[in-house]
């Protein structure tokens, strides 16, 4: 068969300050065939995006082909014009990349946006688009495409919006499509939905796709074959059953220990170390200051990709011995709590973004919607790790903002220590300022794109230490250092760092407080599993040396098993279970841990997750009973609309808020 | 600890605005932009030195000859050469619109960041106000404005900064409103820095940026209507040289001595045209320029 995508001996690369040219991308061969879906994993960094982008004729600005080419299709796509390529991107050739379903045009209904792409890419007459964008909606499974045609995008779920995002890549009939981390940031349920259905349009469509993730957990469920890329080369390929499960990499290794598993409580095994920067790897091989099969040999001769027995082919003197390594490698036992004093303490907090009518105002009434968190009565012990989840829209960001004084609660209180906190910000007094610092979800979002990362770090340390001088700028780069950064990024700008380094940034600023508190906003989550090994290593190592506090809100299951000593499951703003981690994954669960646990991917490409039914968009939290009442697979009936279910505990320490019996529980 | 170099902060401010500058001079789009403006600013600074004739000689001998080896340009109605004229015609236009564009971002900017901050009724309310303020004509606000007051420099730069401030508070407000609503945002105010601290050092770098372009582009249209305001004769009194006002004399006798307009209206919309090209330069290279983002 021949390629659809035939990328051959392609080098992509910027001029640096000195002038000199850096490879981000070194003497790549990457065919893809119809029908075949091609994983691409790496650390960040490792010139994936620019892979998937280049396979488009697209570089980034300040990048520039040095050598080879990307066809399409027959097509030379660095050799047409800008209006050719505009025809056959978002046509033949689509691109979904990460967020795309923010990126939607938040002032057009989704009808008016899908009928645009069809305007763009699609041959079919005028007065047949309305139909086409119905049935596209249908084809992305989204319930009830008719209604969805009149709403705006924000209206929808993010799960949702990333469906509308894969319609409209769809409306122009790709032949292929290349997704940059398509489900990154989307809740675990979600995640699994949308796989499935990536899954199946490839198989309906016989779709070439280029999948770029470091998720290969998702990466086993979608993708026959992987590439796995380090420092801008392939150091191997192969099926993705051999890759994940028999790698000959020392990397691919590395990569796959850096995982958290789901069964396991271990702490994931951080990689050492850092790629080299673009250009800077040297005569020898890229890994070999990371790896610990390391030769003379390897440091002096850059190994060639030869093909390997499994079939694929590998960049390594030493795979024999690599084969023997696998398996052997053993995460270490996390920090565990072992009780103590109160750190922080939520009594009964409730938290409403709806603003009381006028009417009612006058009249002394609050409102009738209920709150969007309610009754949250946690307590959390110094050193201790709480494990906040549930999916996006469960209120776990709120209830963060709401101790970092950003959000008023409606009711309740939040005490730090032996302090009560004034509820915002501008009240609380320096010391409980630095005490508590907040890690967001989005690095894009939370280091300011005016700012170098130097000016980002001094400010805490100027605001709390009162440091100056040399001093301010010293100690930057010692705490830049500990987050796997060197000082040569003190005077980039956050649109000059990847993904996972513009989150390191924003955990450094957050360390460079010295807080006794850390919330953590999915902070892992836009970060590569070796990297995010590392961070959840480094809030270990913290943990244990400082006894710092975390509420560690995540989506990822298998990362909260890895860190927390305790886990809450929220469902629409309401606690649902919580208890001591071992109890939350092993023990009897919610029907909505259930549900959860079961959409989890291992980097197996034999598991497949088990779902329940596809995603509803919840609102408004129910006025009564339970709240998870319209999506639970397990429903009473009645009761469950009716009755607040009551707080039932199955072993000391452990809360499951359901009515069905503790017994009945684990059956399914 | 790491040895670590200390770079003054104007280093990484100064590479930037240069950085923005080469950006700007790679596009074909800023690159004739920013030429045509600059060759239209020094014209206007050096003009005096270098005009062939002295713009209010009359020569009723010479009225509206074509062009010749001693008239490039021609001549106008009263015989005053045409090149002279229109080489000296935009100095007054550049020199109200210079001064008036800064003032009325500045104002406008100000009061739109303040709105933006304040938000909520009162945001909603002053916004009303700007919005029926907006959808009067202009040329009607000015005129009733300076057949009041006159037209001397000292009317017309304030009543063009006002007026064209009176849009830039909207942009000023929508990009605040952006910008506040971004994490890095609250995570300034979550680790508790004052209101200035954040308005100064996290909205201001990124509103800025929005409203330097919108400055270029209110530029252009400052000009436009200093041009028209003269054209229709309440801008530069004669004799003074100036392109609204010479479009408006030659109009009479376009059939026939076509060169009295030509000249000046390819001087005007030469400018203007400048200003835009690099405005729209100086978007992309800014990153506010939408399109220029995803390669879809
Ligand atoms: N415009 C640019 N100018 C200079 N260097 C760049 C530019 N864009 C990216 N880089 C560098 O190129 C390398 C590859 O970046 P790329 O975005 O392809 O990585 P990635 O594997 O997709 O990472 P992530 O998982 O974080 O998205 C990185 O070292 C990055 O710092
Ligand atoms: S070539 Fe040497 S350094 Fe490189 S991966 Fe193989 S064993 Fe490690
Ligand atoms: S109370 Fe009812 S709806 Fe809620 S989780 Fe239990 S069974 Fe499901
Ligand atoms: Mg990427």
């Amino acid at each position: 068969m021949s390629a659809l995508i035939d990328i051959r001996d392609i080098s992509v690369g910027f001029v640096g300050r000195d002038g000199r040219t850096r490879e981000v991308l070194r003497n790549i061969d990457l065919a893809v065939a119809p029908g075949e879906c091609v994983g691409l994993v790496g650390e960040s960094g490792s010139g994936k995006s620019t892979l998937a982008l280049a396979a488009m004729g697209y570089l980034k600005r300040g990048l520039r082909l040095l050598n080879g080419s990307a066809v399409f299709s027959g097509t030379d796509m660095f050799a047409q014009s800008r209006r050719e390529l505009e025809r056959i991107r978002g046509g033949q050739l689509a691109l979904i990349p990460q967020n795309s379903g923010q990126s939607l045009t938040p002032t057009l209904r989704i009808g008016a946006q899908l009928g645009e792409a069809l305007r763009l890419h699609s041959a079919l007459p005028a007065d047949q688009h309305a139909a086409k964008v119905v049935e596209l909606l249908g084809h992305v499974r989204l319930p009830d495409p008719e209604a969805i045609v009149a709403r705006f995008p924000h209206e929808l779920s993010g799960g949702q919006q990333q469906r509308v995002a894969i319609a409209m890549a769809l409306a122009g009939e790709p032949e292929a499509l290349l997704l940059d981390e398509p489900t990154t940031g989307l809740d675990v349920t979600t995640q699994a939905h949308i796989l499935e259905l990536l899954r199946d349009i490839a198989a309906d469509r016989g779709m070439a796709m280029v999948y770029v993730s470091h998720d290969l957990g998702a990466i086993a469920r979608v993708c026959t074959r992987v590439v796995v890329m380090y420092a801008g080369e392939v150091v191997l390929e192969g099926s993705t059953r051999h890759v994940l499960k028999f790698p000959t990499h020392p990397y691919a290794q590395g990569l796959l220990a850096s995982i958290p598993k789901l069964d396991d409580s271990a702490l994931p095994i951080a990689l050492d170390g850092r790629p080299p920067a673009p250009g800077d790897a040297g005569a020898g091989c890229a890994f070999a200051d990371r790896c610990a099969l390391v030769q003379d040999r390897c440091r002096s001769t850059r190994p060639q990709l030869e093909a390997s027995e499994s079939g694929g082919t590998v960049r390594c003197f030493f795979t024999k011995e690599a084969g023997r390594q696998q398996g052997q490698i053993i995460g270490a036992a996390p920090a565990r709590f072992s009780g103590g004093d109160t750190m922080l303490d939520l009594d009964g907090l409730a938290i409403s973004y709806a603003r009381p009518r006028l009417l009612d105002q006058l009249l002394g009434r609050g409102t009738d919607v209920p709150p969007t968190v309610d009754d949250i009565s946690i307590s959390i012990g110094k050193g201790e790790t709480l494990g906040l989840v549930g999916e996006s829209g469960s209120g776990k960001s709120t209830i963060l903002k709401t101790i970092a004084g950003l959000l008023p609660p409606a009711a309740g209180a939040v005490t730090a220590g032996d302090q009560s906190l004034p509820h915002m910000v501008e009240h609380r007094d320096p010391g409980q300022l630095r005490q508590i610092q907040l890690i967001f979800q989005n690095p894009d979002d939370s280091l300011n794109p005016r700012h170098t990362v130097a000016d980002i770090l001094e400010q805490p340390l100027k605001l709390y230490f009162g440091l100056t001088g040399g001093k301010l700028r010293a100690r930057s780069a010692e705490i830049l250092e500990r987050v796997r950064l060197g000082a040569h990024y003190l005077d980039r700008l956050p649109s000059q760092l990847s993904g996972g380094e513009k989150q390191r940034v924003a955990i450094a600023r957050a360390f460079a407080a010295g807080p006794e508190i850390v919330l953590c906003d999915e902070v892992t989550s836009a970060l590569d599993v070796s990297v995010q090994a590392a961070v959840l290593d480094l809030l270990n190592d913290l943990k244990r040396s400082q006894g710092t506090t975390y509420i560690f809100v995540s989506h990822d299951l298998a990362v909260v098993r890895a860190l927390s000593d305790r886990v809450a499951v929220l469902y629409q703003g309401r606690l649902c279970e919580i208890g001591q981690t071992d109890q939350v994954f092993e023990g009897e669960s919610h029907p909505y841990t259930k549900v959860l646990l079961g959409a989890v991917l291992e980097p197996d490409p034999d598991a497949a997750p088990t779902l329940a039914a596809d995603d509803i968009v919840e609102r408004a939290p129910p006025a009564s009973g339970c709240p998870f009442q319209r999506r639970c697979p397990r429903r009473l009936g009645e009761i469950c609309d009716t009755d607040t279910p009551p707080w039932q505990s199955p072993e000391a320490g452990h809360f499951i808020r359901c009515h069905i019996s503790l017994e009945d529980l684990n059956v399914d | 600890m790491t040895e670590v170099a200390a770079t003054p902060a104007e280093n990484t401010r100064l590479q930037r605005t240069l950085g923005i500058l080469r950006d700007v001079m790679v596009r074909p789009s800023g690159a004739i932009g920013l030429t045509l403006v600059t060759f239209h600013v020094i014209l206007a600074v050096i003009s005096p030195w270098i005009v062939p004739y002295d713009y209010k000689a009359m020569n009723s001998l010479l009225m509206l000859n074509g062009p010749s080896g001693a008239h490039w340009l021609g001549t106008d109605h009263l015989g005053r050469d045409v090149l002279t004229r229109v080489l000296l015609g935009g100095r007054e236009a550049l020199l109200v619109t210079g001064v008036a564009t800064p003032i009325a971002v500045i104002w406008g900017g100000l009061l739109g960041i303040f709105f933006g901050l304040v938000g909520g009724r009162l945001d909603e309310v002053l916004m009303r106000v700007v919005d029926a303020f907006l959808s009067l004509p202009w040329i009607l606000k000015m005129l009733v404005l300076i057949v009041t007051f006159g037209t001397g420099i000292e009317v017309l730069i304030p009543t063009l900064a006002f007026f064209y401030g009176i849009p830039v508070i909207r942009i000023a407000r929508a990009a605040t409103h952006d910008v506040v609503a971004r994490d890095f945002v609250s995570a300034a105010r979550a680790r508790g820095h004052g209101r200035i601290t954040v308005i100064r050092r996290e909205l201001l770098p990124n509103v800025l940026d929005t409203l330097m372009v919108e400055g270029a582009m209110r530029w252009s249209w400052m000009l436009l209507a200093f041009s028209s305001l003269s054209f229709l004769g309440f801008g530069v009194s004669p004799p003074t040289p100036d392109w609204g006002l010479m479009i408006a004399d030659a109009r009479g006798f376009m059939s026939f001595a076509p060169w009295g307009v030509l000249g000046p209206v390819i001087a005007l919309s030469s400018l203007i045209i400048g200003i835009n090209l690099t405005a729209d330069a100086l978007a992309k290279a800014l990153g506010i320029d939408r399109a220029q983002k995803a390669p879809v």
